[in-house]
């Protein structure tokens, strides 16, 4: 075994052959499918020794002392450290700095890290960890998003993170038809299956070397940093192989603890989390309690929604602030209102934190707003899809926030294809592991009913509200072996969606050279933005396009020629690198207004609709979804197979949320941290999906693509409701639906 | 404790194995095969399934100590040299990895039910594969690999 083992220690190359519009070979899926790929779990030196994490155990306490003196004494066990030992800023976060590296005083949820050890076996270190006797005060936990605003205040400012007013029109409309409703969404956990893990490598220089899975380096590097007491360059990261994100790895989770044990001991310091501890280390999707109200006239034209949605953002800010935005400016859904009222609102308790997770504030809403147009269609005894086409948005619709949208939405497009598409064949002429509890044999088709339901949903894509959001990379074209090569570096994080490979396809259509290696991604070079927002194939894309025409130029001098066709690259280039390095920025946005919620804040709107299929045993309450169908415009299918992968994952996260997923709590505890209590989709839940894309590029765009990942998350989750409800004709104001809301017991 | 075990093939042996530590951590950590994944570590994933004798088994639910003189296949056993065993072949192509931290329980699972079933069924192909999660892909790519394999096979 080599010394070290940190993750891509060399370049990435595979296929030479694949542009944009085909589907490659994913650079990294042979060195996966070996188990040759070093993910930031596998990730080991010779020297290592085991970091672990002492976690309070209440949701709300004061610590009124900590006693290490057991735990150090524990045989193998190197460094015991709390909150006295970060010798920078012991706060964090992405929004606020309100989130300490270490407890401090008193613990604000159940999970909290209170103090860290490390040890030469990661037995010794959590033996060591229950001998540190924290002495806790227990506190009254604030749990009730509702009253949240008027507890005891858990920080300086109070619990109010954020509210965002939207107003347009007339606040006084009023409708000859009004439908009314109350909804919850419970907390969702991303639920990767790579646990956080990292490798932290102390320097001669007297910094770091940190190997982690995360979605954005260089935002990392900036809090690690901070709480390090260092300058930036001491601390350097390098991504290890990411097992999933799903926006549960924007925020820090062992980076920070890593590097504090490894600077202590002088030693490699490794931290893996289990699957518990995972459910404690990440922040989860924002629960949520909306208030809807729709106005329409008879023919089921929108006359005015009034919203109020309460967002639940837990113990620390994390992202709630642009949660909230995206809940309040995308709050009506896709269609088109004069008549605007909402009021999104995130807030502080003593829960779990919540921050990003797919769909970011708009799969809250989509599931109030589209149960709401279900509701109307009963109330007017119109197809449900009927009622969403006589109100669907469309290119040159404006938002409630003012906003035009100046390029595709085809809303009412996308919810004809779901529509038409075939039914499946009735329910009785299927395999028993078809049915509703399936090979538990619960019922061969007595008592099942079949319903049909259908969603549309709207996602903001990249950062909004005027944040300087961009990309950096770096393109270098030299010859080898007598055949041009590219490298491709940038620090945009490959969490699994395949950017690696659309970076390739995008030189090799650029350059028209066969051969490009992807250099490991790392904070040598800029910024490449979060991985998130749908947004690296868009901002990364756009950087690397950015890059090669630079070398393109380049070449073109050297030519004396613009037209490289009949250029031999080989021959021209002879022992010259050219080298290139570019930033690419979308569109400027700007800020909300703070009272009319008005503002140009978005860069791109994503569009996806769904129709589900499901068969419900109403005597048990279980849930068979028989079909997902999705159609979505992604304006160009870079890497075609990557997209529809994007889709059937998303959409399978939605059927989660729909469903089964749900982190359950009571008086702030986490009752369900593991796999055994906290289910996801298995093949026996996910059904056959029809898929149909949209190409209908957006000219502001890089090669016209629409961010492809979040859309399919949104849609899928009130189809499947919607489905349910027609099956039952139950109302089902609740996600996940459990069996017990559908059997009234 | 010493573990003597025949991993992909080749004996191995391990010293000062603890007795609580599982026949995953040995393999990831202890013999630097880190091709068996983690994600659970309670048997709820599948995501660090090897044969044990053949018989497909979750590393985390084996102690160490059962696989004394014992053989382990695992993920990084299945190519032979620079070529792909079918099944993996087929993950890759069909697009059926994203982040690939299922993959490697994954293409164990499929290549045990390849061996049992040669042209197994959408629903004998679901059954088999229920017990490994992935997170990434709605699992509708890896059963197109799985019955492009078993075309192939
Ligand atoms: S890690 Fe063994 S089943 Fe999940
Ligand atoms: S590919 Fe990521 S979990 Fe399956």
């Amino acid at each position: 075994m080599s010394p070290i083992r940190t993750a891509l220690t060399s370049a990435l190359t595979s296929e030479v052959t694949g542009g944009i519009g085909t589907s490659p070979r994913r650079p990294d899926g042979n060195l996966k499918v070996r188990g040759e790929f070093a993910y930031a779990s596998d990730l080991w030196h010779e020297d290592m020794v085991w970091g672990a994490t002492l976690r309070s155990p209440h949701p709300h306490a004061r610590i009124v002392s900590v006693d290490l003196t057991e735990a150090i004494r524990v045989p193998g066990v190197r460094a015991v450290l709390t909150h006295e030992d970060v010798p920078g800023l012991n706060r964090y976060g992405l929004e606020r700095k309100d989130q300490p590296v270490l407890a401090e005083g008193v613990v604000r949820y159940q999970g909290e890290p209170v103090a860290l050890v490390a040890a030469d076996h990661p037995e010794t270190a959590r033996r060591a960890m229950r001998r540190v006797k924290v002495a806790y005060e227990v506190l009254e936990p604030v749990v009730d998003v509702e009253t949240a605003a008027g507890a005891a205040p858990l920080h300086p400012g109070g619990n109010l993170l954020r509210h965002v007013p939207v107003r347009r029109g007339d606040q006084a409309a009023t409708a000859a038809v009004v439908v009314t409703g109350r909804y919850e969404v419970g907390m969702q956990d991303q639920a990767f299956l790579g646990p956080e893990s990292g490798l932290a490598v102390p320097a001669e220089d007297g910094g770091v070397d940190l190997y982690v899975a995360t979605q954005w380096l260089h935002v990392d590097r900036e809090q690690v940093a901070r709480a390090l007491g260092m300058p930036e360059d001491k601390v350097r990261l390098t991504l290890s192989g990411v097992g999933g994100a799903f926006g549960g790895r924007e925020d820090l989770s062992m980076q920070v603890h890593a590097c504090l044990l490894a600077l202590r001991t002088g030693r490699p310091v490794k931290m893996v989390y289990n699957r518990e501890e995972s459910f404690y280390g990440h922040v989860h999707r924002h629960p949520a309690v909306l208030h809807y109200e729709h106005g329409a006239d008879r023919t089921g034209k929108l006359s005015y929604v009034k919203a109020k949605i309460y967002l639940d953002g837990g113990a620390y800010a994390s992202s709630t602030g642009a949660v909230v935005a995206n809940a309040a400016t995308l709050g009506i859904g896709p269609y088109e209102v004069d008549n605007v009222t909402v009021d999104a609102w995130g807030l502080y308790t003593n829960n779990p934190p919540c921050g990003a997770m797919r769909g970011f504030g708009a799969v809250q809403a989509a599931f109030a707003y589209e149960s709401q147009m279900d509701r109307l269609a009963a109330e007017l005894g119109l197809h449900p899809v009927e009622l969403r086409l006589r109100n669907a948005m469309a290119e040159g619709s404006v938002m409630p926030t003012g906003q035009l949208v100046d390029s595709a939405a085809p809303v009412a497009r996308l919810l004809e294809l779901v529509r038409d598409k075939p039914l499946p064949p009735p329910s009785g002429a299927l395999d028993l592991r078809d049915m509703p509890g399936g090979v538990a044999n619960t019922t061969h088709g007595e008592g099942v009913v079949r319903g049909v339901g259908y969603a549309v949903g709207i996602k903001n894509i990249c950062f909004s509200e005027g944040y300087d959001d961009y990309s950096t990379a770096r393109v270098r074209l030299q010859v080898v072996n007598g055949e041009p090569v590219a490298q491709a570096h940038t620090a945009a994080c490959e969490v699994g969606q395949g950017l690696v490979t659309v970076v390739q396809q995008i030189v090799r259509t650029e350059l028209g050279v066969r051969r490009v290696a992807i250099l490991p991604m790392d904070t040598t070079i800029g910024d490449g933005g979060s991985t998130s927002a749908s947004r690296q194939t868009y901002v990364t894309g756009g950087a690397v396009k950015a890059a090669c025409a630079a070398v393109r130029a380049e070449l073109a001098a050297m030519a004396g020629t613009e037209d490289l066709s009949e250029v031999d690259l080989a021959e021209l280039l002879g022992d010259r690198v050219v080298d290139r390095t570019a930033e690419y920025r979308h569109r400027r946005t700007e800020p909300i207004a703070p009272v009319t919620g008005q503002g140009n804040a978005h860069v791109q709107y994503g569009f996806a609709a769904h129709r589900a299929v499901v068969d419900v045993d109403t005597e048990l309450g279980l849930v068979k979804v028989v079909r997902l169908d999705c159609a979505q415009d992604v304006g160009r299918a870079l890497n075609p197979q990557a997209v529809v992968g994007q889709i059937q994952g998303g959409s399978a996260q939605g059927l989660g949320l729909a469903v089964m997923e749900e982190i359950r709590t009571s008086g702030g505890r986490v009752r369900n941290p593991s796999f055994t209590d906290y289910l996801i989709p298995t093949t026996l839940d996910m059904p056959p999906m029809g898929v149909d894309v949209l190409e209908l590029a957006d000219p502001n765009a890089p090669y016209g693509v629409r961010g492809v990942g979040e859309p399919p998350t949104i849609s899928s989750t009130p189809a499947i409701v919607a489905a349910i409800r027609a099956a039952t004709g139950l109302a089902l104001t609740r996600v996940p639906v459990r069996p017990e809301h559908i059997t009234g017991t | 404790m010493r573990v003597d075990v025949t991993v992909n093939g080749e004996a191995r042996r391990a010293d000062d194995v603890w007795e609580g530590e599982s026949l995953l951590f040995l393999l990831r950590e202890r013999l630097g095969l880190p091709g068996a994944k983690n994600a659970c570590e309670q048997g709820e994933c599948g995501s660090c399934t090897v044969y044990l004798d053949d018989v497909p088994v979750c590393a985390c639910l084996v102690a160490a100590g059962q696989a004394h003189g014992r053989e382990v296949r695992t993920v990084e056993g299945l190519a032979v040299g620079d070529e792909l065993d079918p099944v993996q072949e087929a993950f890759v192509e069909a697009g059926a990895v994203q982040c690939g931290f299922c993959t490697p329980g994954l293409v164990v699972a499929a290549h045990d039910l390849l061996n049992r079933v040669a042209a197994p069924s959408d629903p004998e192909i679901r059954e088999a594969l229920a017990g490994n999660l992935c997170r990434c892909t709605g699992y509708e790519k890896i059963l197109d690999a799985v019955r492009l394999a078993a075309r192939r096979r």
